[in-house]
């Protein structure tokens, strides 16, 4: 019986979504070289911000401006970055708490890291409006 | 501020391979020489085309192979008149259920060579092929299906 048949296929399409008021200024901020946070009712400021209080629900009225360094609280390390990845040499995902921040996000590491280390936002030269805005972070030396 | 970054477009890509399995393996290669050919169950006598290997209902593999003819009835179709992203064929085209002579199950494919207003349920359609160093194993080797009549009737009758 000869073999099945096998062929490539790409399922590809862009995905386009509208903002709404709490993350147009945070990409906003973003392409301005600034990192903003959503300050809930109860003090906390949550970054990226959420366009909801997590506590109770309400709608957020308060941005303010985070640190563009912080610390590291997890980590996982890339040693062999594959074609889609944003950077194209060893990395970490780490979750990476801003300072004025009390909330972790999610970002890119150049090169190895430990919980706890030091990192600051290394910008991309031209900055549109993305999370890939923040080209990775870097530890600080 | 009007230069606020009120949208951002995320790009999603996904590349894999697609395998048919071997049942529907075997069948685009006989597509590839110009044949329909489906699989009987051996326990209902049912004919699928395309095949998949077994028969659903008696759970039975469909081994015995079975050279279909080219004719068949239009068993549902549908007017396409909205585009979508990545769409193959410009709009509007007609794309039909059809069930071969000798097959128990309908497949898609185009209808063409006929006003569209003038498609129904029940229409007898044929099979036109591409150029022959345009065959392949894909149903792309028959460019799409066309009536048998060129004055089809609105027989609105019984199908199979």
């Amino acid at each position: 019986m000869s073999s099945p048949l096998v062929a490539p296929h790409v399922l590809e399409y862009n995905y386009t979504r509208s903002l709404g008021p709490t993350l147009t200024t945070f990409f906003t901020g973003l392409r301005d070289r600034k990192i903003f946070g959503a300050k809930t009712k109860a003090g906390r400021v949550v970054v990226p911000p959420t366009p909801h209080d997590p506590d109770t629900g309400e709608d957020i009225v308060e941005l303010v401006e985070v640190g563009t360094e912080g610390t590291v609280q997890t980590w996982s390390f890339v040693p062999n970055p594959r074609p889609k990845h944003p950077l194209d040499k060893p990395f970490s995902w780490a979750l990476i708490k801003l300072d004025g921040a009390d909330t972790a996000m999610l970002h890119v590491v150049d090169g190895t890291v430990e919980t706890g280390t030091r990192v600051k936002v290394r910008w991309r030269n031209e900055t549109v409006g993305y999370i890939t805005d923040i080209e990775c972070f870097e530890p600080i030396a | 501020m009007s230069d606020d970054v009120t949208g951002i477009v995320v790009p999603l890509r996904l590349e894999y391979h697609y395998t048919p399995g071997v049942a529907a393996s075997r069948f685009l290669r006989h597509i590839a020489e110009g044949n329909y050919v489906g699989q009987r169950c051996p326990k209902c006598k049912k004919v699928y085309v395309p095949p998949r290997g077994s028969c659903p209902t008696c759970g039975v593999p469909t081994d015995e192979e079975v050279e279909l003819k080219q004719t068949g009835t239009i068993t549902a179709f549908c007017i396409v008149n909205i585009p979508f992203a990545g769409q193959a064929v410009e709009c509007p085209y007609v794309s039909a259920t059809i069930q071969l002579d000798g097959a128990d199950i309908g497949f898609y494919h185009l209808i063409q060579e006929i006003p569209y207003d003038q498609i129904h349920i029940g229409m007898r359609v044929e099979a036109v092929w591409k150029p022959k160093q345009e065959w392949g194993p894909t149903t792309e080797s028959i460019a799409h299906f066309r009536p048998i009549d060129a004055t089809p009737e609105r027989s609105g009758g019984t199908i199979g």
